[in-house]
């Protein structure tokens, strides 16, 4: 069975297309059965194991009958199709970039959580899981993230296994530390490197096998369309970013393991690449969006500085192991940092949350920041930021602890800002950072198209509406290392021996005559506006109406812009050279179409989510002093989307969250 | 915040693997200083896109120094005059009005260029799949703590491990030589405990793949020089002890005496 067939060469220019861009795909199948999350029965500590004794197995001898695309090379990516190929499977890796180990997780900073009780503080299994839901406030489903709490004892032992250089302590045992929204020192690291040395680390086990020639890895090439048929994934469409060349791939299952869409606020603390391009062609494909609207704004990002910045640079949380975040306590007041005395200062995180202080968790440090920045009380030149000062931990450790725990931190951001932070405090100020929201998968970590699987940041399922410090490498690898090789056997086994349709079967055919249509259909617009032009007003639109605080005039607000920005997307688009050879520019514009119908989706989605909850604020549903109100008796549910054809108009269902084990709380780090 | 005015680049445009290629020269009339190297490219780009020009093809990322992405010889020199830094972290600041930059790809056999600024670092890979792994399949992993490994073994390993697989070194060495990206990531796996199964065998099979590709050491030094994480060059003196040792240790050459 042929499994991959270059279909053609993108043309350069030729006779100009009325506007090609962006038709809507027909609207897929009526689904009339209701969400099925597939949640094994059984107490909670046994659901996995119980999954794992039911599961279907493949003789290892068969495994090699089946192809797995897995599309992505973080960790999710890299580990699934490592630990996949070491099963047996034929494995195929797609990347855009030009090697697996660029993937952005490599660029996490502070570390990976895990319930090893290595320091004796009382951790354990039900306590990560207790964490991550409460993190999350209330709005994960209990049995996956408990399944992530399990597992997160085998990553740090395989992880080890692999060579990963976690910081060691004199006596040769693991080192930890804290992280925001726990009160344990569960989090193990590498420097301030933690995701270059864990992604290395599944990289390494990636390369392992394209050397040994069980996975055939596709570099620079991107994603364009999923395709289905007979209701089932049977494969995906390529774009080679060299030649511009589009092909179809034929699998018998594939897993998307393609990020997050942070970028759709252009200016984020993402790579410059990262986009929703995969997860939304799969949605359009028929795969629900679960919670757009949870996105996270992380704390401590070096502010903006002037207006031709492309992207914030992260600050890893871990500095508020000993930075003291603080803004003075006048309005207006300019002095040095130095200069003012301590009496006038205002060290807020620790006023308003005494019991977690500095570590306070991401989404609430946020929004103090906000308070602190909206009250005049902001720091820096455009006064765009609080402090986060270690004048108070180079005092008590000494400047040689200081520089061995951040040393790496503190040089990048000297070498952004020009200051040196030894001596005067970091200016910090929240940034896009993360998203919550993803594809809807079951247990299994199945999309709602069969044999399509999302694993890491691109699904929703572990982190409900806030995600804690350090546990998105955990997810990563949790999801690509442990369970997806488990599930997708599951699936597969019925199909051995059956014949899956290759790429000359008419679905493909149509799927590359769309997507090579549409790249063409950029080119020929021939506008005048630039793709970074309208991702830069994209994000400022999500930005101002759909980021840290939200309300219902903002979101109809951004409801009735966005529609219309888009419509100038279409016909006033301008991208210079051709679709025959590497085009930035026209890359660019397939992602920033993606993001715009994506934008869509989430201020509809943050509007009808008519409670706070995490990382979503909405003004109208605050208490007293000011922290998000939510609303379980309506609420506590996921918002799966499904698409209709327009993103303005895509169906919502819901999966209600069910808690058996952990009784429904207010959410307090007071 | 201050700014840069009238500044000159002088870019490399070649148009394909085939093209021969040429600088062409732009003007950047204003610039803030705060600004990064890369930003000042997009600004270009988009006053070119402007011009309905293509746009200048370069490879960049994270921008936070760590993916390895970025690349560019700065006037001559592998991601500029910044020690330490890699272009994505360089800013505009270490320049100055009135600046003449050349702003070139990497220049070695082992990387063809693709366009542009863009250059074919696959090579890098082929490396690592030679050997550059423990051998360590998903699940038979024992507990994390069994095996200490002291504080300065973990430093050491870790030291090595922070290469971000630019290319610089490889760039900035008269012979296109590889082995400062070669020696990080043998010395990352062979000084650890976890890499000593595999140590002799790694090292061997690491090193006669990147003689593949690329060129031959001769302790120019210039490598350690521009590598933006300030890799150090004893790293490669410890490459050929290991790969020294592996020979004399390898037992199919021995029987062959």
């Amino acid at each position: 069975m042929a499994t991959a067939r270059t279909v053609k060469k993108a043309p350069a220019k030729k006779a100009p297309a009325k506007k090609a861009v962006a038709r809507p795909a027909a609207p897929p199948r009526a689904r009339a059965k209701p969400l099925d999350a597939k949640i094994p029965k059984g107490p909670i500590t046994d659901k996995w194991d119980n999954y794992k004794a039911d599961m279907k197995l493949i003789n290892p001898n068969n495994k090699r009958k089946f192809k797995v695309i897995v599309v992505g090379s973080g960790l999710a990516g890299a580990s699934a199709a490592a630990s996949l190929a070491e099963l047996g499977y034929d494995v195929d890796v797609f990347t855009f970039h030009d090697s697996p180990r660029r993937a952005h997780s490599i660029a996490a900073q502070g570390g990976i959580n895990a319930a090893k009780n290595y320091r004796g503080d009382g951790d354990s299994v039900h306590r990560l899981f207790y964490d991550t839901i409460k993190g999350g406030d209330f709005r994960a489903r209990e049995a996956n993230v408990y399944r992530l709490a399990q597992t997160s004892v085998n990553i740090i032992d395989q992880m080890v296994a692999q060579g990963v250089p976690f910081a060691r302590e004199y006596g040769g045992l693991l080192d930890t530390r804290s992280f925001g929204g726990s009160q344990l020192q569960r989090t193990f690291y590498a420097r301030g490197q933690t995701g270059q040395q864990l992604l290395l680390g599944a990289y390494q086990q990636l390369a392992r096998q394209i050397g040994l020639g069980t996975v055939k890895l596709w570099n620079r090439s991107e994603l364009v369309d999923v395709v289905t048929i007979d209701g089932r994934c049977a494969g995906i469409v390529t774009r080679d970013l060299v030649t511009g060349a589009v092909q179809s791939h034929a699998a018998h299952a594939t897993v998307l393991a393609t990020g997050g869409y942070g970028n759709v606020f252009f200016l984020s603390t993402n790579a410059m690449q990262c986009n929703v391009t995969a997860g939304w062609r799969a949605h359009r494909k028929g795969a629900f969006f679960a919670n757009p609207c949870y996105t996270q704004i992380h704390p401590t990002c070096i502010p903006q500085s002037d207006d031709t910045q492309s992207k914030l640079t992260l600050m890893s949380e871990s500095l508020r192991n000993d930075g003291r975040v603080w803004v003075p306590l006048k309005a207006g007041d300019e002095r040095p940092a130095a200069q003012i005395p301590e009496a006038e200062r205002d060290y807020y995180l620790e006023r308003m949350y005494p019991s977690f202080g500095n570590l306070a968790p991401r989404d609430i440090a946020s929004r103090a920041a906000k308070r602190a920045v909206d009250s005049g009380r902001g720091v820096g030149p455009l006064k765009n930021g609080v402090n986060l000062d270690f004048a108070a931990a180079i005092a008590r450790l000494g400047k040689d602890v200081v520089k061995e725990r951040y040393g790496n931190l503190f040089d990048m951001y000297q070498r952004i800002t020009g200051e040196d932070p030894y001596a005067t405090p970091m200016r910090m100020y929240p940034a896009s950072h993360y998203t919550m929201g993803g594809l809807w998968v079951d247990y299994e970590l199945m999309t709602t198209i069969p044999g399509l699987y999302a694993a890491g940041e691109v699904n929703f399922s572990d982190h409900g509406a806030n995600r804690l410090g350090a546990s998105a490498l955990m997810q990563g690898l949790a999801d690509g290392y442990f369970v997806l090789p488990q599930t997708i056997g599951n699936y597969l086994a019925p199909m051995l021996n059956k014949p899956i349709p290759g790429v000359e079967h008419p679905e493909f055919r149509a799927a590359e005559e769309e997507a090579a249509q549409r790249f063409q259909g950029y080119l020929n617009i021939g506008g005048t506006r630039s793709p970074d032009w309208f991702h830069r007003e994209l994000g400022k639109i999500i930005w101002n109406d759909c980021g840290m605080a939200r309300d219902k005039a903002g979101l109809q607000r951004a409801l009735s812009e966005l529609p219309a920005l888009y419509d100038e997307f279409k016909t006033d688009l301008r991208v210079t050279g051709d679709g025959a050879s590497v085009n930035q520019t026209l890359e660019k514009a397939g992602r920033v179409d993606d993001f715009f119908q994506l934008g869509m989706l989430m201020c509809r989605d943050a509007l009808e989510r008519r409670e706070s909850c995490g990382g979503h604020f909405r003004t109208e549903y605050q208490d007293a002093e000011g922290e998000a109100q939510r609303d379980d008796a309506n609420f506590a549910h996921v918002a799966a989307w499904e698409f209709t054809g327009d993103p303005m108009k895509s169906t919502r269902h819901k999966e209600e969250l069910e808690f058996e084990t952990i009784h429904l709380a207010k959410r307090s780090y007071k | 915040m201050s700014h840069l005015e009238n500044l000159v680049l002088k870019i490399w445009r070649q148009n394909g693997p085939g093209d021969a290629g040429r600088f062409q020269s732009y003007r950047i009339d204003r610039i803030s200083d705060e600004a990064s190297f890369l930003e000042m490219l997009d600004v270009l780009n988009e006053k070119l896109i402007g011009e309905g020009l293509e746009a200048i093809t370069f490879d960049h990322d994270c921008r936070e120094g760590i993916c390895g992405t970025c690349s560019l010889m700065i006037d001559g020199r592998a991601h500029g005059p910044q020690k330490g830094t890699a272009t994505c972290q360089l800013h505009m600041r270490m320049f100055k009005s009135g600046d003449t930059i050349v702003v070139e790809p990497w220049r070695a056999t082992a990387f063809p260029i693709i366009k542009d600024l863009m250059v074919d670092r696959s090579a890098f890979d082929r490396i690592i799949e030679s050997g550059g792994f423990i051998t360590a399949s998903t699940g038979g992993a024992p507990e994390a703590n069994l095996t200490p490994v002291p504080k300065p073994v973990a430093d050491a390993a870790m030291d090595a491990a922070e290469c971000i697989g630019c290319g610089a070194c490889v760039a900035a060495c008269p012979n296109g030589a590889a082995n400062l990206f070669a020696a990080a990531k043998v010395s990352h796996l062979n000084l650890l405990p976890q890499g000593q199964a595999e140590r002799w065998s790694r090292v061997q099979a690491m090193v006669e793949s990147m003689d593949d590709y690329f060129g031959s050491c001769t302790n120019h030094g210039e490598c350690e020089a521009a590598c933006p994480k300030e890799i150090s060059i004893d790293f490669i003196a410890l490459m050929h002890s290991d790969y020294l040792k592996a020979k004399i240790k390898d037992r199919k050459l021995i029987s062959q005496q």
